[in-house]
């Protein structure tokens, strides 16, 4: 029932949404309701009660889908970073003001349903609708409320992402015709015995669908753009969540249904993700708009992730079960802070900034904080990520694992380019009449500095949390 | 009283989070007493401790706080270990730690209340970070203390953040740090790969002469350039001398006489596995010696008065790291304490001559500074009359440790080493005659100032003062007083398996005799030398430097060799990466593939003209096609 | 009589017609044409039908009689369908012929602007 009520909550309020006339209430009602699904996730998280996790109703009977969703480590895991990602935009972004409230709100709301949806589904049908139903409000709130170029970057964001699904179905519906059941259920989709050919052709279709969402190099380029046009609050939520469905997807629809093709091609995946790596962490080097560099940073941590997943280790793959939630935190972080500034100063160039620690304090701390975490050093929640990370993929091959370290490296050197661009040397005329961050946004900030100190230090509830699917997908491989 | 270890590194870190919290709020005093007090709990805690580990018989007791990674094989308990080496750092980074912590009450008197709070609350996060690093008993909390000191060295050498070259040698300082870090991760991996575990006791009990000797070289190697990051040695050394942006207390703390020695401490801590494989200690001794070498001669050639010591500190981890080559880690761990003490004082000596001096660094432009500052000057010249290894000074002892053992090992050893030393003691010489000696060749207004500085800055010079004096009488060699080297029996349990593994070699007391006198003469001299030639320098003597000089003056252009070969290349081929490949190429291709598209139904749509006639013909034309393919090629289809 | 005869006249009738359809612009002899190849198509249908016939009512036997002859129900209908047509298509000249004068099919292309 809890799993139902994660999806219902937001599409019945978000559907409500649209018809609210005031904005000032659909802010306010959109927030209750996220606040809502919070709960219901910590409860969820929480809930040992295996029933009240899953749910089953018919659903397309005769093409033998299912309406089931179910929730192991993972998809806890996810969802909690769902339900605390849209509180901490909401209350965020509480101060700006959107044209239209109530349809950017609903769309909001919906998306949110759609990625509820992706990460409880265990039906291969009902995991293709929810994938769409959280792309598509996406579509429209890049499109209706994003930066110059919007129509543009989305067109082409819509092209990218919907080539992917499109391959994505395509192997569904073969998985489907192959499958003796006659059925979408991950279960029977598990059983499966599929012959090396089948399981090549299959993998491929699967693997770009979910790598372009990831996205991982060279299929990255909508995302630089996409990051860069949408709302800011958008991009947390493309960002933080919504490239996990990616790495879920490969977690649980590919690498325990086609074992041999990811030992096959395994290598292959790795040395992109690698190549990915160092070619983001480079390109991060050279972009003057914070959140172009904050996306392809995003891109290099997204390599290493997925390199780690298909190095099949314990580790490895524990590793990046607690980076999903703990990158997601971070980077929302991080949208934050950029959003703070360019609400105030109207620019995003960090050539034109500086001296914000002058005039900024808390910001320019927090900024720091955040940006430490997102070169994963010590005691902050990303490195127990990395450090596994980089250690499944050590144990896969220590020259793959040398090379990706070198955005370790790299890393640092675009990191504390930003910070020292941002936050450091003297103030200009512009950057002189920034303010602080208001009440909300230090009190989110707080908020997310406590979760990257809490998990940096004692990461054991999160692996506590995680570890079935481990075990899940260690059977299978 | 060991189980009670977590308080040392708990009152630092409370001290940062009241600092740091409170720095909008609470008064410059009491930043300071908080700061101060924390670092002088733990050092009476360190002292407590210190106090059972010395008893006889004690064994190192690990204390486990919680169970910070535990996945599958790999277990990391967040536990720290106390025994004789770990304690003996807690002493000299707490107890040195408090002295500059006063000093500092004092020196960062001028800034304001917030950055005053945010100063202290750095230095003690340093510190809690530097504790992590010592008391951890596995590779990974090392590790986390490793990036942490990185951090605080980071953020106080860009402390100052209005100045962009201070952020650029903060920026710098922490990517090469970070390189360093890189290889140091490799070498964990590479550990729990082989032992199955990063626990020092499951590591080093797992050790065994004779297996997989090149597996072992390859682990120590990489922890081994962890420590040339840390330790500024070759190849990355170049960020110590640009860290002296940083305030002149953060120098002596951070940049002389803790972090620095992470290390030594690292690799004395892993001792097991580098007596194990000798390859690595040789590629150590050599690096260290190149180390002291190229950095001795280099500070030979500056001017400004924290650089000439940044060198040196260069310089004398070089010896510390050629003691652990040669295996002689007690040696080693010698010199790392009598070098903190001696190159703290001389740092917090230099700060209060830049404050006196009202922020001048040029050493040409000091001179007769003797007479204004007596406290200042003679407390200076006994760190370096230390660092040149004068006898009876702390320096001369762990020097000439470290040096016979080289010449045990290996004579050419000693024999570049001594030459190490007697630059040093001509430079400090120089330095101190620029400084101190002669008539002032400031301005009027500069002279006007001079003063000798306030108590909370002369207090803990003096005592730095006589620890350098006595810190070496620990350690008096077993030739000139039989088991009189406390020190090393003290450590003796943390080394005994590398003692057996590789024991070290013995030397006749005769020879020691005649090599120690023999350099004592050598260095009197050179230090005689280097103070008369500048006594009486005055600002007519500078001319543009040639030659040789020139070189040394511009730090045989290392700095501008990696640019060349690293820096720039990179951001060329980020550069290319970013305009080139990812715009036209990458991007280029995905919009390509819509541009042709576009195109392509361009063309197709002229087809569609609306002429009954053309499609009627182009249906013929098909069905003809279709007749001619059934007919000539009825397998095709 | 071999039932090649009949195939080669229906071929030649319709590719008569087709290359009428494609080359005159008239737009009478165009519908002649169109009406040729429906009739080549339904020659061939009776000849078919015929050949298969004979051969479908020996398998059929005596209950079989009208075995086979599918194809000439074909024709009828072709051949309503065609008078259909005409009906049609002639209304259709006619009335152009009023409005332009003509009955060149191109002029219809104007229709296009």
């Amino acid at each position: 029932m809890l799993a139902l009520l994660l999806i219902l909550i937001p599409v019945a309020t978000g559907l409500a949404t649209f018809f609210l006339k005031q904005g000032n209430a659909a802010k306010l009602f959109s927030l209750l309701s996220s606040l809502a699904t919070l709960g219901i996730s910590i409860g969820a998280a929480i809930c040992t009660d295996k029933s009240a996790k899953s749910f089953q109703a018919p659903f397309l009977t005769n093409l033998g889908s299912s309406f089931s969703l179910s929730l192991d480590g993972m998809g806890t895991i996810l969802v909690l970073l769902t339900g605390i990602s849209l509180v901490l935009v909401f209350i965020s972004t509480y101060k700006n003001t959107y044209k239209d409230p109530s349809r950017y709100y609903a769309l909001m709301l919906l998306s949110q349903a759609g990625l509820m949806g992706v990460f409880l589904a265990t039906d291969g049908l009902l995991f293709y609708f929810f994938w769409e139903l959280a792309l598509i409000p996406v579509y429209f709130l890049c499109s209706g409320w994003g930066g110059e170029r919007r129509i543009a970057v989305t067109f082409k964001f819509f092209i990218y992402t919907f080539i992917g699904s499109l391959l994505m179905l395509v192997g569904l519906i073969y998985l489907y015709v192959l499958n003796p059941g006659q059925s979408f259920s991950l279960t029977s989709l598990y059983a499966m015995k599929l012959s090396p050919d089948q399981q090549s052709v299959l993998f491929w279709l699967f693997f770009v669908a979910f790598a372009i969402k990831m996205p991982i190099w060279p299929l990255h380029t909508w995302q630089p753009d996409t990051y860069e046009q949408s709302p800011t609050s958008v991009t947390m939520i493309l960002s933080g969540v919504m490239v996990k469905m990616g790495l879920l997807g490969v977690i649980r629809w590919v690498l325990p249904i086609f074992p041999y093709a990811v030992h096959e091609y395994g290598h292959v995946v790795i040395g992109l993700s690698v190549v990915g790596m160092i070619y983001a962490s480079l390109v991060a080097m050279k972009q003057d708009d914070l959140k172009r560099m904050i996306a392809y940073s995003s891109i290099a941590h997204i390599g290493l992730m997925c390199a780690a997943v298909f190095s099949v280790s314990e580790l490895g793959l524990q590793g990046v079960l607690v980076q999903l939630f703990n990158h997601g935190v971070n980077i929302i972080g991080l949208w934050i802070v950029v959003d703070a500034i360019e609400q105030k100063l109207g620019t995003r160039k960090m050539s034109e900034l500086g001296g914000l620690a002058i005039t900024a304090p808390s910001l320019a701390i927090l900024l720091v904080i955040m940006s430490l975490a997102n070169v994963a050093l010590p005691l902050t929640n990303a490195f127990i990520g990395e450090f596994l990370m980089f250690n499944g993929l050590y144990q896969f091959s220590a020259w793959y694992m040398a090379v990706a370290g070198l955005s370790i490296i790299l890393g640092a050197v675009y990191t504390l380019r930003m910070v020292q661009k941002v936050i450091y040397g003297d103030t200009n005329s512009l950057t002189k009449t920034m303010t602080d961050l208001s009440l909300n946004q230090k009190l989110i900030l707080a908020g997310i500095t406590v979760l990257i100190i809490l998990y940096g230090v004692n990461p054991q509830p999160l692996f506590k949390m995680t570890m079935d699917t481990v075990h899940t997908v260690a059977q299978h491989i | 009283m060991s189980q009670l270890v977590y308080l040392v590194p708990m009152f630092p870190l409370i001290g940062f989070l009241i600092n740091g919290l409170g720095r909008n709020v609470l008064p410059k005093p009491l930043v300071g007493i908080i700061g101060s007090a924390a670092l002088l709990a733990s050092f009476v805690v360190s002292l407590l401790i210190f106090n059972e580990v010395r008893t006889p018989g004690f064994s190192a007791v690990t204390v486990n706080l919680f169970d910070f990674i535990h996945v599958g094989k790999l277990n990391v308990p967040f536990a720290f270990q106390v025994d004789q080496l770990s304690v003996l750092f807690l002493l000299i980074i707490t107890g040195v730690g408090f002295l500059i912590h006063v000093y500092s009450t004092s020196y960062m008197h001028d800034e304001s209340p917030s950055s005053y709070a945010r100063y202290f609350a750095y230095l003690n996060l340093f510190v809690f970070s530097m504790l992590l690093l010592v008391l951890g008993s596995n590779y990974v909390i090392m590790f986390i203390g490793w990036e942490g000191v990185g951090l605080c060295s980071y953020l106080l050498i860009g402390f100052w953040f209005k100045n962009a070259d201070y952020n650029y040698a903060a920026r710098k300082a922490f990517v090469m740090n970070r390189i360093g870090d890189l290889a140091f991760l490799i070498g964990i991996f590479w550990i729990f790969a082989q032992f199955g575990s990063v626990n020092y006791a499951d590591v080093f009990s797992q050790a065994r002469p004779g297996a997989s000797a090149h597996v072992l070289t390859g682990i120590t190697l990489l922890l081994f350039i962890g420590a040339t990051g840390k330790s500024a040695q070759i190849p990355l050394y170049t960020w110590l001398p640009d860290a002296m942006a940083g305030p002149t207390p953060v120098s002596a703390l951070i940049h002389a006489a803790t972090m620095v020695t992470a290390g030594i401490y690292m690799i004395a801590r892993s001792n097991v596995l580098y007596s194990l494989a000798p390859a690595t200690q040789g590629v150590i001794a050599v690096i260290g010696l190149c180390t002291a070498i190229l950095a001795a001669s280099i500070a030979i050639q500056q001017n400004d008065i924290k650089k000439v010591l940044a060198y040196s500190t260069v310089s004398q981890l070089g010896y510390m790291f050629l003691g652990l080559g040669v295996g002689a880690y007690t040696g080693a761990v010698f010199h790392v304490m009598t070098h903190a003490f001696f190159k703290a004082l001389l740092f917090l000596g230099a700060g209060s001559v830049i404050h006196a001096m009202g922020g001048e660094q040029d050493i040409r432009k000091m001179g007769g500074l003797r007479k204004f500052m007596p406290v200042t000057s003679i407390t200076f010249l006994i760190g370096c009359l230390a660092i040149a290894g004068i006898f009876p000074f702390a320096g001369f002892f762990s020097k000439d440790e470290i040096l016979s053992r080289a010449y045990a090992h290996n004579p050419v050893l000693y024999v570049i080493g001594i030459l190490g030393a007697l630059m040093t003691a001509f430079y400090m010489f120089r330095l101190y005659s620029l400084t101190f000696a002669g008539k002032f060749r400031g301005t009027h207004d500069q002279e006007h100032h001079l003063h000798e500085s306030p108590a909370a800055i002369t207090i803990p010079l003096i005592v730095l003062a006589v620890l350098s004096v006595v810190g070496g009488w620990v350690g008096i060699p077993e030739f000139m007083a039989p088991n009189a080297h406390v020190l090393s029996k003290f450590l003796e349990p943390v080394f005994a398996n590398s003692h057996v593994a590789a024991p070290p070699g013995e030397i006749a007391a005769s020879t020691e005799w005649a090599l120690t006198i023999g350099s004592l003469v050598l260095i009197i001299g050179f230090c005689t030398w280097g103070y008369m030639k500048f006594k009486n320098f005055t600002l007519a003597e500078v001319k543009e430097s040639t030659g040789l000089a020139k070189i040394l003056e511009n730090k045989w252009y290392v700095d501008e060799l990696y640019d060349a070969i690293i820096v720039k290349p990179i951001n060329w081929i980020a550069g290319f990466l970013n305009n080139v490949v990812e715009k036209l190429g990458i991007d280029g291709l995905v919009n390509g593939v819509g541009k042709l598209v576009q195109y392509g139904s361009r063309q197709i749509r002229l087809l569609q003209s609306g002429q009954v006639g053309i499609y009627v013909l182009l249906m013929v034309i098909g069905i003809v096609v279709l007749f001619v393919l059934q007919l000539f090629f009825p397998n095709l289809i | 009589m071999p039932i090649n005869y009949y195939i080669f006249l229906a071929v030649i009738l319709f590719c008569i017609g087709v290359v009428g359809v494609l080359t005159r612009r008239n737009a009478i002899i165009i519908f002649m044409c169109i009406e040729l190849m429906l009739n080549a198509v339904n020659l061939l249908l009776v000849a078919f039908s015929k050949a298969h016939h004979a051969v479908a009512a020996i398998n059929a036997g005596p209950a079989g009689t009208t075995a086979g002859t599918d194809g000439q129900m074909f024709v009828f209908f072709i051949m309503v369908v065609a008078a259909a047509e005409v009906s049609v298509g002639l209304a259709i000249i006619v009335m152009m012929y009023r409005n332009t004068h003509s009955v060149d099919v191109n002029f219809l292309n104007r229709l296009k602007h």
